[in-house]
């Protein structure tokens, strides 16, 4: 067991405990936290993949901006500040069953596939991949149109969200 | 490197099916947006994963990774001022009691 | 490689040869080796922190026309010793009702997220903890996380006002993340990457903040708003709302926000210096000269970068003490409809003027960045003359307007 399996190891179980904790918690601003540490841990990850620039964007993005989101919105729809009754419909075991079975046969398409077993070669040299991906989301024979497109999307979702979150429909 | 890329998809598995158990079974409906953002990270994880053990020189992977936090990004935007809209005129953010488009 | 040209590979170096004749497997030493250097790093913070404390109280004397803490230990030195031993030795309360998970929480992570920046700052070119080549985003993430740890401690205070001190931080702190984003990007254009070593380099020749004086000026307006310092503390508004998302923190928890948040503007300052006063470096070419050769030495390049991180430092307490708090209405219309238009008009012309001015000699470069800079900041200050002139305006109609009416009714 090599010293990167372990820290894998350290930090799957990071991310699969506090989603775990997500699902299942009784207070939702709890919930919401827990979700901070399961992003954490996927940046983490991205480290680990050397993915710099994104472990860095996933820190910035999610935690940053979607995680205050999710904070502000359960602060703004609660009435007073317990939880109470259940959180989870009475049917939870269903979504269970089915949530096991999808994992179940993910798991044994991956295990079966023998192209999944191998480790990752070295990344060449000279290869610079953050100069690359910025190359590559404005070069025209690589991704400036879905690049602008996303951006476009973002624009319609921030006058889209303010105007719907305004309130004062005239 | 010595970790094999099943480890990464297992985990990915996993996660998505730990955020689909949030979204179908959870009442409040902001916790299921917090399910549906889990699933969004193992789809991630997934891309990030095949980029980095198949093709690192090329940046499709990575650039698919960030479209994907565009447009989480934008979906958490939207919804959460919808949840927000619907507490103020309905004062529930319980899925089960907006149903007034129900049949 | 010696002690003094290379102080941190060296004494790496001799460790791990005395830990691998201990018999100690060699990654085990490497990580005992990175675990003592980051310990020796967060301890020079830390420490620092403690004499930031009394530089605090007694500039802000001086700016106040009096003399400051000078009764303990020669110039009142030892006064933060005091401070610290008064604050340890106060009872710890912890409110009814408070999440208590939480409650503790808080603290914790404003310090943690401070700390984490001193990771990548260049102390000099040999000595600093980790060259990463997305240092500018990482010190816009280290900000998000501090965002998270004032939500944190004003939600677990179980009280309404520290949580409105907490919405009204954060929602400052979030608006104004977006110029600094834009003008982070500045630094990054003009020297070709986002490592701060890189950024360092690049200024050997002329500093940035001569290329590019108004993303100096906005980089320093929206750092104060991220500290949280006045004129943006609305958070420690003490004739607004107490003491904001710390009003039910005693003790040794309101003195980690306190020292966390002087730790953090002197990281700024030390962000200042590198991103646009040459950092450790930035002596115009006169280090290549045979005479100044020993400005590449490590410990005066630390000495240099501590100087000038204390000079951006004194420069945000400047700005603290001596302008009076903006409304929080005021503060925010002034980062959407101002600041972040024009920290966009001034990206969009650096990188425009970067290329256009390529083939010039090195004095056109630096003199065509430096004038568009000038023509820029002088139409912004005249579209603010020409709004402040409409608004005084529409003012004096309304109350001539006002004491027509009552006239009438008189």
């Amino acid at each position: 067991m090599t010293a990167d399996q372990i820290i894998f190891l350290l930090c799957a179980a990071l991310i699969l405990g506090s989603a775990l904790l997500v699902v299942t918690t009784r207070k939702l601003i709890h919930a919401a936290l827990w979700l901070v540490v399961a992003l954490f841990g996927v940046a983490i990850l991205y480290a680990i993949l050397q993915a710099g620039f994104l472990a860095v964007v996933q820190v910035v993005v999610y935690i940053g901006a979607i995680a205050i989101l999710f904070i502000f919105a359960v602060m703004l729809t609660r009435r007073e500040m317990l939880d109470k009754g259940a959180q989870t419909r009475s049917n939870w075991w269903l979504p269970a069953l089915l949530g096991l079975a999808i994992l179940t046969g993910l798991v044994f398409l991956i295990i079966r596939q023998p192209a999944f077993g191998r480790t990752a070669a070295q990344i060449p040299v000279g290869v610079d991949t953050l100069r690359n991906l910025g190359n590559a989301l404005v070069s025209p024979d690589a991704f400036v149109l879905p690049f602008e497109l996303a951006s476009v999307l973002l624009l319609a979702a921030l006058v889209g969200a303010v105007y719907i979150a305004s309130g004062n429909k005239k | 490197m010595s970790i094999p890329l099943s480890w990464y998809l297992i985990l990915a598995a996993a996660l998505f099916s730990i955020g689909l158990f949030g979204v179908l079974s959870r009442k409040n409906a902001i916790a299921i947006l917090l399910g549906v953002e889990l699933m969004l990270n193992a789809v991630n994880i997934n891309l990030v994963a095949f980029w980095r053990y198949l093709e690192p020189a090329k940046m499709a992977g990575q650039v698919f990774a960030i479209i994907v936090f565009a447009v989480a990004a934008a979906e958490v935007a939207v919804g959460l001022a919808l949840i927000i809209s619907v507490y103020r005129r309905r004062k529930t953010v319980v899925a089960d009691e907006i149903n007034l488009m129900k049949w | 490689m010696t002690i003094l040209n290379d102080p941190i590979n060296f004494i790496a170096g001799w460790m791990r040869s005395l830990l691998t004749g201990w018999g100690l497997p060699n990654g085990l030493t490497t990580v005992i080796i990175y675990f003592i250097g980051i310990t020796v790093l967060i301890v020079f913070a830390m420490v620092l922190d403690i004499l930031l404390v009394w530089v605090e109280r007694k500039v802000v004397a001086r700016f106040q026309d009096r003399l400051g803490p000078n009764r303990i230990g020669p110039f009142g030195l030892i006064q933060p010793f005091a401070d610290i031993i008064k604050l340890i030795i106060k009872e710890d309360i912890t409110p009814a009702g408070a999440d208590k998970l939480l409650y503790n929480l808080g603290p914790v992570l404003a310090i943690a997220s401070v700390i984490i920046l001193w990771a990548i700052l260049p102390l000099s070119a040999k000595i600093f903890g980790v060259d990463l080549n997305v240092a500018v985003l990482y010190l816009v993430a280290a900000g998000a996380l501090g965002t998270l740890s004032i939500i944190v401690g004003g939600w677990a205070s179980n009280n309404k006002y520290a949580l409105l001190g907490a919405f009204r931080m954060v929602a400052n702190m979030i608006s104004y993340e977006i110029p600094m984003v834009v003008v982070l990007l500045i630094p990054t254009i003009l020297a070709d990457t986002m490592s701060v070593q890189g950024i360092t380099q690049a200024q050997s020749g002329m500093w940035f903040a001569i290329l590019s004086p108004l993303a100096l000026i906005i980089f320093i307006i929206s750092a104060i708003a991220e500290l949280g310092r006045s004129p943006f503390d609305l958070n420690e508004a003490e004739s607004e709302i107490v003491a904001g998302f710390h009003i039910e923190y005693t003790g040794m928890k309101f003195g980690l926000f306190y020292a966390g948040e002087l730790l953090h503007a002197f990281t700024f300052g030390g962000f200042l210096a590198v991103l646009f006063f040459g950092g450790y470096g930035g002596f115009f070419g006169l280090e290549n000269t045979g005479f100044f050769s020993w400005l590449n030495n490590p410990f005066v390049q630390v000495v240099v970068f501590l100087t000038k991180a204390m000079f951006g430092y004194w420069v945000i307490m400047w700005i603290k003490y001596s302008m009076p708090r903006i409304r929080i209405d005021h503060m925010l219309a002034f980062n959407w409809k101002f600041l972040t238009p024009l920290a966009l008009v001034v990206l969009v012309n650096t990188a425009v003027l970067s290329k256009v001015l390529l083939g010039l000699p090195n004095w056109g470069y630096v003199l065509g960045m430096f004038f568009s800079n000038i023509v820029i900041g002088y139409i912004a200050v005249e579209i603010l003359r020409a709004y402040g002139r409409n608004q005084r305006k529409a003012e004096a109609t309304l109350s001539s307007q006002r004491s027509q009416s009552q006239e009438q009714a008189l």
